[in-house]
């Protein structure tokens, strides 16, 4: 369904210091960045999956998206989507897609919500019926009945939100790229949107492609992760794995009935196979110890028959350390800097 | 239920589409009545070179226009100037600069045609506020000026819409530079400044030296706003009307062409910012 080989995207980026000196000079004698926003990249995505694409900020998410949705014309590579080559904009491949993100929107901002889903609906050449029953159904599972027909710029961000991703379905795309859908949006809302989409997929078997920096909306959508750092690609694989490849130990959480010392409990952590456990708190009735997976059960099985445990916790590590750890090991790791030297055109004559 | 578009190319799916374009463009004009009300008066140059130049003819006409003639004149100015005029080239600066191009290229739909939709559907609105008032002057004021040629009053409306056209497809033009230049808004003051003087804006162009006539004739400016009113008023024969209504076309269909090679080779260009 979705295949991106060897894809690159370089950006020419005009870059001067501080100052009106450098100002001046800049008028006149540019300098420019090379930078690989997307340095060679390959995946394959089948229909119906759910991927995440997860990397710190500048990494290249966004960028790919905007390549696989032909917003952005690669610098090299192949990508097809759906069997379309998206930077050739075929008004078929346009039908069959849809871009959410959470910092701009489509909805016409001095109208109401319903008049944006008329207007998709005339653009998608919708029929009108099937759009009657889309938007009632989307209507419902969102609950936008009191909102479509305020102004967009009267309504709040959540609200904006929602009726931003019911605007982008009403055509009911195979493909849809979600960038960041909810930032900014409370507790509550972002809920909303995750079961949300993951009940669009489930019912469409659209193929969904999410970036965000919400860790809860990875966990809850997506089993697959793509991560991109510096435009390269490091992992490709299921989120289950990639926490247990880059975070492998466990974190067991215990209650104790009776007070516990600190000297007791590290000897007990020393005591575990290998000394592979550590501990990471101490209160005199809770302790949060590390170990890693393989003497799992033996910490536990011990720990149960040493100490009077109330209550016991197991927990891979959050997701957020995981990612950190990996971007982290991304940093240590790269030999060779992102951006190239600055070009000066006129000395390259 | 399958939401499956209907039978048939993209173009007739667009045709389909204009109605509500149409009126959606309507409504969004609609959405800021004041604002709106300030900008048609805000095309008020016609007037203001009324009042001038009536004052300068009243101690005698200056070539073929006296007081009468130059009220009809400006008159008609105004109400081709408020038919054709085109504000598609501000729209793409800031769509291209925040990044909002990019929902506009999410669409199946030429942007052009979004544009253009919103353009036009703005017209009839435009056309109940200002032209009443225009053309009630015109026939009020200088009824007498206008051409009693059926033929020349045939060729009006089409010279009007060439006129729009040329102007719309110009300011795609320059609009479209903006995806090699982050903004164009400079390229289009040059324009304007060519437009004012060479359009008949600011005066009839025979009045211009005769140095200037033969650059001016065969820039594009004529007929944009000047060829129409001239119609109008009978001040062309029917041949100069024909031959002007070819070349006002031909040049719509280069303007019109030159955008698209600029949009195509920009959108390679186009970055997408801000997320």
């Amino acid at each position: 369904m979705l295949s991106a080989r060897h894809l690159v995207k370089h950006y020419q980026v005009h870059s001067r210091p501080p100052g009106l000196l450098a100002a001046l000079r800049s008028t006149f004698r540019r300098q420019y960045e090379t930078v690989r926003a997307v340095d060679d990249i390959s995946f394959e995505i089948a229909a119906g999956e759910r991927v995440g694409f997860l990397g710190p900020n500048g990494a290249g998410k966004t960028t790919t998206l905007k390549i696989l949705s032909g917003l952005l014309h690669p610098t090299s590579g192949e990508v097809r989507v759906a069997g379309f080559e998206p930077k050739k904009r075929d008004g078929s491949f346009l039908r069959s897609i849809m871009l959410v993100t959470g910092q701009k929107q489509q909805l016409l901002w001095d109208l109401p919500p319903i008049e944006t889903f008329e207007l998709n609906r005339a653009i998608y050449d919708v029929p009108r019926a099937a759009y009657k029953t889309t938007k009632d159904e989307l209507v419902t599972l969102l609950e936008l009945e009191p909102l479509l027909n305020k102004p967009t710029r009267q309504l709040s961000l959540g609200e904006r939100m929602k009726c931003e991703l019911a605007a982008a379905l009403i055509h009911q795309p195979k493909v849809l790229f979600l960038d960041e859908p909810t930032i900014g949006l409370d507790v509550s809302m972002q809920t909303v949107v995750r079961e949300f989409i993951k009940a669009y997929n489930e019912r469409h078997n659209a193929t969904v492609l999410l970036t965000s920096h919400y860790m809860d909306d990875v966990l809850a959508i997506t089993p697959r992760v793509i991560v991109i750092d510096k435009g390269r690609l490091t992992y490709d694989g299921t989120l289950a794995d990639l926490v247990h490849e880059t975070r492998p130990e466990k974190t067991v959480t215990l209650r104790f009935g009776a007070p516990v010392d600190r000297a007791r409990l590290d000897a007990f952590a020393a005591s575990v196979s290998g000394a592979k456990a550590k501990v990471v708190s101490h209160e005199p009735q809770l302790a949060v110890l590390q170990v890693n997976t393989g003497e799992m059960n033996e910490l536990v099985t011990r720990a149960i028959s040493e100490f009077k445990v109330a209550d016991l916790k197991v927990e891979d590590a959050p997701l957020e350390e995981v990612l950190a750890d990996l971007f982290a090991r991304g940093k240590a790791g790269a030999k060779a800097p992102d951006v190239a030297a600055p070009v000066d055109p006129e000395a390259a004559e | 239920m399958a939401t499956e578009p209907r039978d048939g190319g993209d173009l007739r799916r667009t045709a389909r589409a204009l109605p509500t374009l149409f009126r959606i463009g309507f409504s969004s004009a609609l959405a800021y009545r004041s604002e709106f009300i300030v900008w048609i008066l805000a095309t008020n140059m016609p007037l203001v070179m009324l009042l001038l130049w009536t004052a300068v003819a009243k101690d005698g006409p200056i070539g073929r226009f006296g007081e009468k003639e130059f009220t009809a004149y400006f008159l008609a100015t105004l109400i081709v100037r408020q038919l054709t005029g085109s504000w598609v080239v501000w729209e793409m600066s800031m769509e291209v600069r925040q990044g909002t191009l990019a929902m506009r290229l999410l669409r199946p739909i030429h942007p052009f045609l979004s544009y253009a939709a919103d353009n036009l559907a703005a017209l009839p609105l435009r056309g109940l506020v200002a032209l009443p008032i225009a053309v009630g002057a015109l026939f009020c004021a200088g009824g007498e000026q206008l051409t009693k040629d059926p033929v020349l009053w045939a060729i009006v409306p089409v010279s009007i819409l060439g006129a729009w056209l040329l102007t719309f497809a110009a300011m795609l033009a320059i609009g479209s530079l903006a995806l090699f230049f982050e903004s164009s808004l400079a390229v289009y003051d040059m324009w304007l400044g060519l437009f004012f003087i060479f359009s008949g804006y600011l005066m009839p162009l025979e009045l211009l030296p005769k140095e200037l006539h033969a650059v001016v004739n065969a820039s594009p400016f004529p007929y944009v706003l000047s060829f129409p009113v001239q119609t109008m008023l009978g001040l062309s024969s029917r041949s100069e009307a024909f031959a002007s209504l070819g070349i006002e076309w031909l040049y719509a269909a280069g303007f019109l062409a030159l955008a698209l090679v600029l949009w195509r080779q920009g959108l390679r260009r186009f970055a997408a910012y801000g997320g």
